[in-house]
């Protein structure tokens, strides 16, 4: 194995944070080829708050994970900050996810062995500039269940321990992967407060991908995606905060 | 039918899904079948080539010598009660003047009947004829003797026989019951090139030693529920007068008792090895089965709620853990017989049957077979039993997830000094502490063999260097045919080249403590004895106690007495004096069981002069070549041993023994740490894909997360290395136990650089297995991981 370490250094002062150019990417060969994403343009600015909306296997977690540098695109570039991110190899990937990219996932993905406080302290230790993991978990509404081991806590609070995980390395991005999929209503909700807030006042670009329309209300911008390809990418006229939800 | 067959073919799937721990548990079942088949293959053909070769060539029950007793006293022992058969044979030993060895050879010479083959120990003629009686130089020798001579009937041979220099004609070559494993008395191993055994007529042999119409030994055999014992005791009583140094039976007839050391050595490895491979075999099982049934869950419900009775499921994962093991033993049954073959072939080398080749003895592959599944099974039990008692319902659900919780260490403080990684090892590690203490003792018992295997060299090493170095420190030793007075040590210490001098009297006695009593030797020293020297129990060199008895330890043990005791000593030679002696002294020993006395006092005791049996001497190197010729022509001389050359024999036999010994067990306790590391890492890659995945996408590099991931079978290993040290000390011990002998006792030494090659050993089994499965780790698919619900 290679040494890894996160030397990626991109300017953080270019607009816009992404710039999709024919995004391509095709999954298997021959007759037996899915192409997830068919020739994507796109941009998005920095600190932009966006919901993809789409059926399933209409290419948005496609894109996000081309974003986040979890997989390759098979044609086009990606740039973040104008840095291609389609050029890095594995080892400059991870780096960037590092350094960079906050992940919220559906099914949470906590360690199980390590309680709400180690489990953010596990992005902090390996982060430049981190908020203490206690801080982070306060900004989720968790503060007092700091020391509770994943079992020992609701899905919606593991979600949010997610969402804390997420944000404490002061990510420039947060993708988020259906981040109420798994929740009720309540829950969700409360999960997606704590993703707008993150968004507000560490003013990073969010990017979150849902079935659920309603999601879409909160967004400034919401991109629709159909058969691979954009159908509809519109701003957000009237914008209404996470409490005001309801589904 | 056909769903019992489609159940088949996901075993059969299942099988090639699992195939890398399959392999690994596959390869530690297999050390164990193999090693039951060896051990058992080569016990079973050692026993059946031994009594059939015995029974054939009639080997005797009882052994006895005398001075000269008249051939009709031989009647009257024939009417002995129990008494079978008997011969009354000549032996003497002369020595050999081999053109190619600067020292004399020595043969035990041994008669032939005139007329027919002996009545028991009959030899195996393997090449030309028997000695004819009107020819008195004729004499058949031993095989070995004649192969490392590249002799064929024809030959010559000169030998000095009672003072006379003549040449004997080799007729024939042969074997005997009588000596499978054919040691010079005094010698270590064997020593082909030195040592002959020779068949001559009765009467050549009458005429030469003076023994017209009488003989000097007598082998018996018995009806079989003869008492052993009431035989000797009316054979001794017959013999006495006719300096009869006590009979005894096969138990102590030195080539008997070398074969039988050797085939109980073989059934203790068969009994104490295969367990412990067995036990890592069921654990690895276990572990790897109970991950089957955790990922096959929802396959466990849905089988069930279409109706797959508890028993059908059982049978499936059963079948699934039978068939792993079933590869096993298969691999272990060839790998046993290949090694068994070599293993019966190494014996042929130093045991000499006419007949021996390793035997398929069905039973022996059924046990094996039989042990190994039943051990595999057992060791799945736990695994199925979760399977059985899944219901529908619950099986389908997800599983709750796994709680945890700060362990010991942690509440100590010790939680600062932890990275989140760490304590993610540590806490996993904590979870399961049943497992995971099976598997550091599973490492440890991999570390414990290596110890095992390892710590012969070191103990032979002290063997050696005690014996050669420290305890006999001459470079000769020269045996007289009959007791000689001192006078005989001025002219041979005038000898050229003979640079020091030390006379040593052997007297054969009777050491009894009430109803324990041993028959063996005393060895008379000077009290200012250079050339021999006694170790103590401490092991500080002692000199030889000035009045009483010094006794090796062994001997001290088997006649249940100590320092200060008293023994009543029969002499069984010379005026056959008796008298209670004290134990004044107790010395540490490795080989030979023997009692020491001032030789002073014991030819006081015995009634005799000042006489020797033996010198041993310091020569100069350059001069041995002449001073050995010299003792060539010497009627007094009954043997000489060159220090330098049983020295060298002995190495050359151990590495030769040792070399494939240790290769063998050293491969197969490096794959016990194979099997665990393999399992051990492949079961923490599955159980923690997903957070390993998380760790990854949070932008830990793959180095970082195989950190996680060998972090446990780091700590595993580390645990069970001083655990497994420790193991290793025990089995030593036990084998140190289990070997003692009165021919020998393997000192318990273990050098620390032992230890440390077994743990080096470990350490990269270990370290290799890990990184193969780290490797993993790079075609983990992060996305699909993170999507999936755990």
């Amino acid at each position: 194995m290679q040494p890894e370490t996160p030397t990626t250094e991109l300017d953080s002062k270019a607009r816009p944070a992404f710039r999709a150019v024919g995004l391509t990417k095709i999954y298997g060969e021959g007759q037996s080829a899915v192409r997830a994403l068919r020739g994507v343009d796109l941009e998005i600015g920095e600190g932009e708050f966006i919901v993809l909306l789409g059926p399933s296997g209409s290419g948005k977690s496609t894109l996000l994970n081309i974003i986040g540098g979890l997989d390759n695109a098979t044609e086009g570039r990606i740039f973040f900050r104008d840095q291609d991110i389609t050029a890095l190899d594995a080892r400059r990937l991870t780096a960037f996810r590092r350094a960079h990219i906050g992940y919220i996932f559906q099914f949470y993905n906590l360690i199980a062995s390590l309680t709400a406080r180690e489990n953010v302290a596990l992005v902090t230790e390996i982060a430049r500039d981190p908020i203490p993991p206690e801080e982070a978990l306060t900004l989720v509404g968790l503060g007092d269940r700091l020391d509770h081991f994943p079992a020992q806590m609701s899905g919606g609070e593991q979600q949010r321990v997610a969402v804390a995980r997420a944000v404490a390395k002061r990510p420039d991005v947060l993708l988020c992967d259906e981040p109420t999929g798994a929740l009720d209503s309540a829950t969700g909700i409360a999960v997606l407060e704590a993703i707008e807030q993150v968004n507000r006042e560490l003013q990073a670009t969010v990017i979150v991908i849902t079935h659920n329309q309603a999601i879409g209300a909160i967004a400034e911008r919401v991109i629709s995606f159909a058969d691979g390809k954009i159908a509809g990418d519109r701003r957000n006229q009237a914008r209404i905060t996470s409490a005001e939800l309801s589904w | 039918m056909r769903a019992l067959a489609t159940l088949d073919a996901k075993l059969l799937r299942d099988l090639w899904r699992l195939k890398g721990q399959g392999a690994a548990i596959c390869l530690v079942v297999a050390c164990a079948c193999a090693i039951i088949v060896v051990m058992l293959g080569t016990l079973t053909s050692l026993t059946i080539s031994r009594d059939a070769y015995y029974e054939r060539y009639r080997f005797a029950d009882v052994f006895a010598t005398a001075t000269r007793a008249p051939l009709g006293l031989a009647d009257r022992i024939a009417e002995i009660d129990g008494v079978k058969a008997m011969e009354a044979r000549i032996a003497a030993f002369v020595l050999l003047d081999l053109p190619e060895l600067a020292e004399p050879a020595r043969a035990r010479l041994l008669s032939l009947p005139e007329a027919g083959r002996p009545s028991l120990n009959d030899i195996v003629l393997r090449k030309g004829r028997l000695p004819d009686p009107n020819r008195p130089d004729e004499v058949v020798v031993n095989e070995s003797f004649a192969e490392a001579h590249a002799m064929e009937p024809g030959a010559s041979l000169a030998a000095n026989i009672e003072g006379k220099r003549r040449t004997l004609r080799v007729v024939g070559v042969a074997l005997s019951p009588e000596f499978v494993y054919t040691i010079g008395p005094g010698d270590l191993v064997p020593d082909e090139r030195r040592f002959a055994i020779a068949w001559m007529g009765r009467r050549a042999m009458e005429a030469a030693f003076d023994l017209d119409g009488a003989f000097n030994d007598l082998v018996l055999s018995l009806y079989p529920g003869t008492s052993e014992q009431s035989v000797i005791e009316r054979l001794d009583v017959l013999l006495r007068p006719y300096g009869g140094l006590g009979a005894y039976g096969r138990d102590d007839q030195i080539s008997h008792t070398f074969l039988q050391g050797e085939l109980d050595q073989l059934g203790t490895m068969a009994t104490l090895l295969p367990p412990i491979f067995l036990a890592v075999a069921a654990f690895l099982l276990n572990v790897v089965m109970a991950r089957v049934v955790a990922t096959e869950r929802s396959e466990i419900g849905l089988m069930k709620a279409f109706g797959y009775s508890n028993a059908g499921v059982a049978a499936h994962y059963l079948k699934l853990a039978v068939g792993i093991c079933a590869i096993g033993v298969l691999l272990g049954w060839g790998t046993g017989i290949w090694l068994g073959r070599g293993m019966t072939g190494l014996y042929a080398q130093n045991y000499k049957f006419p007949f021996l080749f390793f035997r398929f003895e069905a039973w022996v592959f059924l046990v094996s077979g039989g042990v190994c599944i039943g051990a595999c099974a057992l060791g799945t039990l736990n695994a199925i039993r979760g399977a059985v008692r899944l219901t529908p319902a619950e099986a389908m659900r997800p599983p709750q997830p796994t709680g945890y919780h700060a362990g010991f260490i942690e509440s100590l403080g010790a939680q600062r000094l932890m990275s989140q990684p760490n304590r993610m090892v540590v806490r996993h590690f904590f979870r399961w502490p049943i497992r995971s203490g099976l598997t550091v003792l599973g490492i440890a018992s991999s570390c414990g063999l290596l110890v095992m295997s390892l710590f012969f060299s070191d103990s032979i090493d002290e063997m050696t260097d005690s014996f050669f170095f420290k305890n006999q420190r001459f470079s000769t030793a020269l045996t007289f045919t009959e007791i000689q007075n001192r006078e005989v040590l001025h002219d041979l210490a005038s000898l050229p080249g003979v640079m020091r001098i030390e006379p040593v009297r052997f007297a054969s006695v009777r050491l009894v403590n009430g109803p324990l009593s041993e028959r063996t030797a005393i060895t008379g020293l000077s009290a200012d004895a250079r050339l021999s020297q006694l170790i103590d129990t401490q092991g500080r060199p002692v000199e030889i106690a000035p009045g009483g008895l010094t006794l090796s330890d062994f001997l001290a043990k088997e006649l249940g007495v100590s320092a200060g005791d008293w023994l009543r000593v029969e002499a069984l030679e010379g005026r056959r004096r008796v008298e209670a002696l004290r134990v004044s002294r107790v010395i540490t020993e490795n080989i030979g069981s023997a009692a020491y006395m001032d030789i002073a006092a014991l030819n006081r005791f015995m009634g005799e002069g000042q006489v020797a049996s033996a010198v041993r001497m310091v020569t100069d190197a350059h001069a041995e070549e002449a001073l050995f010729a010299e003792f060539k022509t010497m009627p007094i001389v009954q043997g000489v041993a060159s220090q330098r050359a049983a020295y060298t024999r002995f190495v050359e036999l151990l590495d030769q023994i040792m070399g494939v010994t240790i290769t063998v067990y050293v491969t197969f306790g490096s794959l016990i740490a194979v099997g665990i590391a393999y399992n051990s890492a492949r079961i923490s890659l599955a159980e923690r894909s997903r957070e390993l995945a998380s760790m990854r996408v949070l932008g830990f590099t793959q180095t970082e997360a195989a950190t996680v991931l060998l972090g446990e079978l780091a700590l595993v290993t580390v645990l069970a290395l001083p655990i497994g040290c420790l193991m290793g000390y025990g089995l030593a011990a036990l084998l140190v136990g289990a070997f003692e002998s009165e021919l020998y006792r393997i000192p318990l030494i273990i050098e620390p650089s032992t230890y440390g090659w077994a743990m080096v050993i470990v350490l990269a089994s270990a370290c290799a297995t890990g990184l193969m499965v780290a490797r993993r780790l790079s075609q983990l698919d992060l996305v699909a991981v993170m999507k999936v619900q755990e």
